[in-house]
């Protein structure tokens, strides 16, 4: 009786621990608590500004995490999705920037297309790298994707101090502001775009779809279990593997498009604020389930937004919201699952009886 | 002029001290590692020890004066030995929830590498571009004297000394000892080992927890000794090398070794062509360590680049199979269940 009321709440503990520990932490800085926490709501979903400052920054979170869900599902670590979403921004603002001033007469429509397109295209075959690296060379996923991420920061910043440094007096910071025609059509005053997170709304429902209900998603769940048994399968492990980083890239590189011509009208220096790393936190903490992706996205896009609010009050360091989310996942990591935490209690007793059993035989 | 004070003798000692926080991480790693446990986190452990160490031994150091006692040499100390405590105790936190909770050792690695980083930067605020206690400059008498030799490798600090000893130890106990033969065991065939009486997840805790404090010693000894004090993301991306070196050791310490001075000849190469290319952008330089990083990983991992060897002369066929051929411990990353 006791037990299933406990395991019912269970979900609800890595998340106290998490408030509990921040809380802690905060004590020795001399910020009023209650004020963090009330200015960590205010900066979110305060007002509707705030609110439309959450969703704004939400849309490329989400499309990462829909991209990770494939290659996880696929028992892909993909680290790279940072780097992906990066070489996407690239590729919208060689569109927004190069393009437009190339093809001046043709109609101005075409341009965010355009950039959609080769934002997904140049995050695709980041990731084709990262994926031929493993299957090809040997290099795993993590490390490749390690080395290719600071390729693509470093990348950024060439463009940005060099071809493409803004003609009157550069500054390191960015490129010169994108045509308002290669821009996101904006809700109002807001940074949230409709069509983006219309774009992401379908991303997720599309893979969601597609890993629970078609014969690619059982052959992407089958290589996750376990490579051997796939391939006994008649899978090819290879081409799954790279089209499912593939797909990952596309929804990574049109995050990228999402943050220079909607987030920002220009590519700046650090374009993909670790959104990617968020990603993956949140695919983890929501265990591959395409809804808790949603919402635990939301939360964590709130957090950052919020943050921002909290920084301006206290002056505490931007890396708290970073350390909330890392917690929650941590926690959730270790204590999430109650059958295990509860198998630390009983273990003992189980480990005597093996050791008893030892000792006759 | 005295060959010792020329500038290319100035560079090699200084490729050998700036490949000694490394050498620590490194093997630290490899001890994990080859008792069968990734300790993934090590770019933000390495990070959070970085700071660590010097806001300890900056603190200890103020209060010291204080209390009218001077010098850097036991506030240096302190800051050290924290940082190796905190390195210790990550790597038991990610042993733990792989073997008591049974739970995905590479996610808790990885969670803890971006939550590590940003406790560093969060708790290492107020602490940011001070001058702070540093490790003391130490050359060993008489061998220091010795042409080049003597100050690329007796012209340094303690610090420096010790890593080179860590490295020793750690191959002189993995492979001459009854107790580096168990935990090799534990790390290939733990049913074999635990067969034979060995506690293997006992060991295991063991050695991530030696191998975590090496790694926390690692970052100490940037922010003490190598890259002096505390600023946001001080050595961010310096774990992930240690963890590519790893592999390209092939999990042997000597062998790895040679790995971190390789990453430290490419850093002083990039700063030499720098200097004689002042036309080419900065930045580009930046890109060589990951470039090659990507190379040697390919180097080894790849079957492709190993067929090559076929081309080779026949005689020299066997012993670059022999350079270039990596095996994990074939327990790595797996728990296991003693019952």
């Amino acid at each position: 009786m006791n037990n299933r009321i406990l395991r019912t709440i269970w979900p609800a503990v890595p998340i106290a621990l998490a408030i509990a520990s921040t809380t802690l932490l905060l004590v020795p800085f001399d910020v009023s608590i209650t004020g963090t926490y009330s200015a960590l709501w205010n900066g979110s979903f305060g007002s509707p500004e705030s609110t439309f400052a959450t969703l704004a920054f939400c849309i490329p979170i989400l499309l990462c995490a829909t991209g990770l869900l494939m290659t996880f599902t696929a028992g892909l670590w993909n680290i790279g999705v940072e780097g992906q979403m990066i070489m996407g921004a690239i590729g919208a603002t060689w569109v927004a920037l190069k393009l437009t001033a190339a093809l001046p007469g043709m109609p101005h429509w075409v341009f965010l297309p355009l950039e959609i397109v080769i934002a997904m295209i140049a995050g695709a075959l980041w990731a084709a790298l990262a994926a031929v690296l493993k299957t090809r060379g040997g290099v795993h996923e993590i490390f490749g994707g390690v080395a290719l991420n600071n390729l693509a920061i470093i990348a950024t910043n060439y463009m940005i101090s060099g071809p493409w440094q803004p003609s009157e007096g550069g500054t390191f910071r960015g490129t010169a502001p994108f045509p308002s025609y290669a821009l996101y059509p904006l809700l109002g005053n807001t940074r949230f775009s409709p069509l983006a997170a219309a774009l992401a709304l379908i991303a997720l429902v599309l893979v969601a779809l597609a890993l629970s209900g078609t014969f690619w998603g059982l052959k992407l769940k089958a290589l996750g279990k376990n490579m051997r048994s796939s391939f006994l399968m008649g899978i090819s492990s290879e081409r799954e593997a790279i089209i499912a980083m593939m797909l990952c890239g596309a929804l990574a590189g049109l995050a990228g498009s999402v943050r220079v011509a909607s987030w920002f009208d220009s590519l700046r220096q650090s374009i993909s604020g670790s959104i990617g790393f968020l990603a993956i936190l949140i695919v983890l903490l929501a265990s591959l389930r395409p809804v808790l992706t949603l919402v635990i996205s939301l939360v964590f896009s709130a957090l950052l937004t919020g943050g921002t609010q909290v920084q301006l009050l206290t002056q505490l360091h931007s890396s708290l919201s970073g350390i909330i989310q890392g917690m929650l996942v941590l926690f959730a990591l270790l204590f999430g699952d109650y059958e295990k935490v509860m198998n630390l209690f009983r273990k003992d007793k189980a480990g005597q009886i093996v050791t008893g059993a030892e000792g006759e035989a | 002029m005295n060959i010792n004070d020329t500038q290319f003798v100035n560079i090699l000692a200084s490729i050998i001290a700036q490949s000694a926080p490394l050498m620590l991480a490194v093997t630290g790693e490899t001890i994990t590692e080859r008792a069968g446990v990734i300790n993934l986190s090590l770019d933000g452990t390495m990070l959070f020890g970085a700071m660590t160490g010097f806001v300890v031994a900056y603190t200890f150091g103020n209060t010291l004066t204080a209390g009218g006692i001077e010098g850097d040499f036991l506030p240096v100390m302190a800051g050290l030995g924290a940082a190796a405590l905190v390195g210790m105790l990550v790597a038991l936190l990610i042993a733990w929830g792989s073997i008591a909770l049974k739970q995905d050792q590479v996610a808790i690695g990885f969670v803890l590498t971006l939550l590590l980083a940003d406790f560093a930067n969060f708790l290492g605020q107020n602490f940011t571009r001070l001058p702070g206690p540093r490790v003391k400059y130490m050359p060993i008498p008489l061998l220091s004297d010795i042409p080049v030799i003597g100050p690329v490798l007796f012209g340094h600090d303690l610090l420096i000394y010790f890593a080179f000893l860590v490295v020793a130890a750690t191959w002189l106990w993995l492979y001459k000892t009854q107790p580096g033969l168990r935990m090799r065991g534990v790390g290939e065939r733990p049913e074999s080992a635990f067969v034979r009486g060995i506690k293997v997840n006992r060991v295991r805790y063991l050695y991530t927890a030696i191998g975590g404090a090496l790694v926390g010693l690692g970052g100490a000894a940037y922010s003490l000794d190598i890259k002096l004090g505390w600023s946001d993301n001080h050595i961010l991306g310096i774990g992930w090398i240690a963890l590519a070196i790893v592999i390209f050791g092939g999990w042997r310490p000597i062998r790895a070794t040679l790995g971190t001075i390789l990453y430290g000849i490419t850093k002083a190469l990039a700063q030499v062509l720098q200097q004689s290319f002042p036309e080419v952008p900065v930045v580009l330089f930046n890109s060589l360590q990951w470039l090659l990083m990507l190379g040697v990983l390919l180097l080894v991992g790849s079957e492709g680049i190993q067929r090559l060897i076929l081309f080779a002369p026949r005689w020299a066929q066997r012993p670059l199979a022999n350079a270039l051929r990596v095996a994990p411990p074939e327990a790595l990353g797996s728990a296991f269940l003693e019952d």
